[in-house]
């Protein structure tokens, strides 16, 4: 069975570590904040200037002036800060976030991401997608392994305009953990009950495939 | 002496000057932090053919999507601009022109401009449509793309308090872009919530020193919400 987005973001989750500080993309990236595990302190940083972002409000807290990225009412959790968007790009184009994980459109086995702008359709705008994948070294990318029509997004050269180049080497897919490495995609884990054949019939850029590939556990 | 004094009590004195053609730097986030009548005003004075550099254009009927109405935007220089039909609308029929430029860069154009720093070099947009054109240099193995920073003939913000000194503090998400627009203005005005007496903003809190502002106005304010989102 191919991961939901529930658990396409609980496997990314296992990446975190006590201490991280975390980037997270909108849609699936959003739902790694339910995953944290009990008892390990992560803070969330959003680009529009937060450090610490906590749940969403109750009606009597909500405030217009306290958003995320996202641009949704939030909150703070002990220990935020605020700061303008320099600052927060600072933190962002400088490394100091321990963690991204963002969509896409497609990635390529160079490594680069496509996840901004299909020609011919209306162009809204990269926003901070572009600062966080060549700021950071430590990236995910989740998103389905291949389109409602089949087509692999796991491509030898992504077709789309780029977010960023030679930057991505982590992708969890519905159906696969995948690291990007010397120009292949690395099978390292399977989601379960879904065969390495499947994986690879839907992979169009070049994969290898170790002796063992474990499934996922959930 | 009221040097010092850059406190105006009306929107026509807070824009006046304004003049067709100009570049606007307004601060903001979505709707979060917008400098809402200083925008009516732009709206009420008709003036056009504008540039404005700004994360977002609004929605339609609020923040600066309102400038569009009667076309008086001319180029948007924008991160994100998807929250808008009049603008896709202007887009598509050529009648406005967008520069998209990725969030970080357009901050820290601001505040290099503010500044006094020409152009910068950074990582974003390197290899992609951003970077078609633009001087590529490399330091230590990487490659940086040279991006030029922006002043404004006027900067727009939105404080939370501000003093007669033009001191400002920003309240909690609505600072966003708004200290960087602030330095980057050749005429900085900024609409507050509330003027307080000289010497109640602790000066160690200060977000906005004094000598980036040319004039301050307090205003009431909507506030919208873009996306109300709440916990049961």
């Amino acid at each position: 069975m191919a991961l939901s987005r529930e658990q396409i973001a609980q496997r990314v989750a296992r990446e975190l570590q006590d201490g991280f500080y975390v980037n997270l993309g909108i849609g699936i990236p959003t739902l790694v904040a339910n995953f944290i595990p009990e008892g390990m302190e992560v803070m969330l940083q959003s680009e529009n200037g937060l450090l610490g972002m906590g749940p969403f409000p109750t009606d009597e807290e909500v405030d217009a002036d306290m958003i995320n990225a996202g641009k949704q009412t939030v909150t703070t959790v002990k220990g935020a800060s605020i700061f303008s968007s320099a600052e927060s790009f600072a933190m962002i184009r400088g490394g100091h976030v321990d963690l991204t994980v963002l969509g896409a459109f497609e990635v390529d086995v160079s490594g680069n991401i496509a996840s901004w702008m299909i020609p011919g359709k209306l162009i809204k705008g990269m926003g901070g997608a572009m600062d966080l994948v060549a700021g950071a070294d430590n990236i995910i990318v989740t998103m389905t392994h291949a389109s409602k029509h089949g087509e692999s997004k796991l491509l030898p050269a992504c077709s789309l305009p780029l977010t960023g180049s030679g930057c991505i080497k982590k992708v969890v897919t519905d159906l696969a953990y995948i690291e990007i490495e010397d120009g292949a995609f690395i099978l390292k884990e399977r989601a379960p009950g879904v065969s390495v054949e499947e994986i690879v019939s839907k992979t169009a850029g070049k994969m290898i495939v170790p002796d063992h590939v474990p499934e996922m556990v959930f | 002496m009221s040097g010092f004094n850059k406190v105006v009590n009306s929107y026509e004195e807070a824009m006046a000057g304004l003049e067709d053609g100009m570049t606007i730097i307004a601060g903001g986030f979505g709707l979060c932090g917008i400098p809402e009548n200083l925008i009516t005003q732009i709206k009420k004075k008709g003036t056009t053919d504008l540039t404005i550099v700004s994360n977002n254009c609004g929605i339609d009927g609020f923040g600066l999507g309102i400038l569009l109405e009667d076309k008086q935007i001319k180029k948007m220089i924008s991160s994100y601009v998807g929250e808008n039909a009049l603008f896709e609308k202007q887009l598509l029929a050529g009648e406005l022109e967008v520069e998209l430029t990725p969030q970080g860069t357009l901050a820290e154009k601001m505040r290099a401009g503010g500044a006094g720093i020409p152009a910068f070099f950074t990582a974003t947009g390197f290899g992609t449509p951003v970077g078609d054109g633009k001087e590529v240099r490399e330091f230590n193995g990487r490659s940086y793309i040279m991006e030029e920073s922006i002043t404004g003939d006027f900067a727009i913000v939105k404080g939370w308090k501000a003093d007669r000194y033009g001191n400002v503090v920003y309240r909690h998400t609505a600072q966003n872009f708004n200290p960087l627009a602030a330095t980057a203005g050749k005429v900085t005005v900024v609409e507050v919530e509330e003027i307080v007496e000289p010497g109640e903003l602790d000066p160690t809190q200060i977000h906005t020193p004094g000598i980036y502002v040319d004039r301050v106005i307090v205003g009431t304010f909507e506030k919208r919400i873009e996306q109300r989102t709440v916990r049961s």
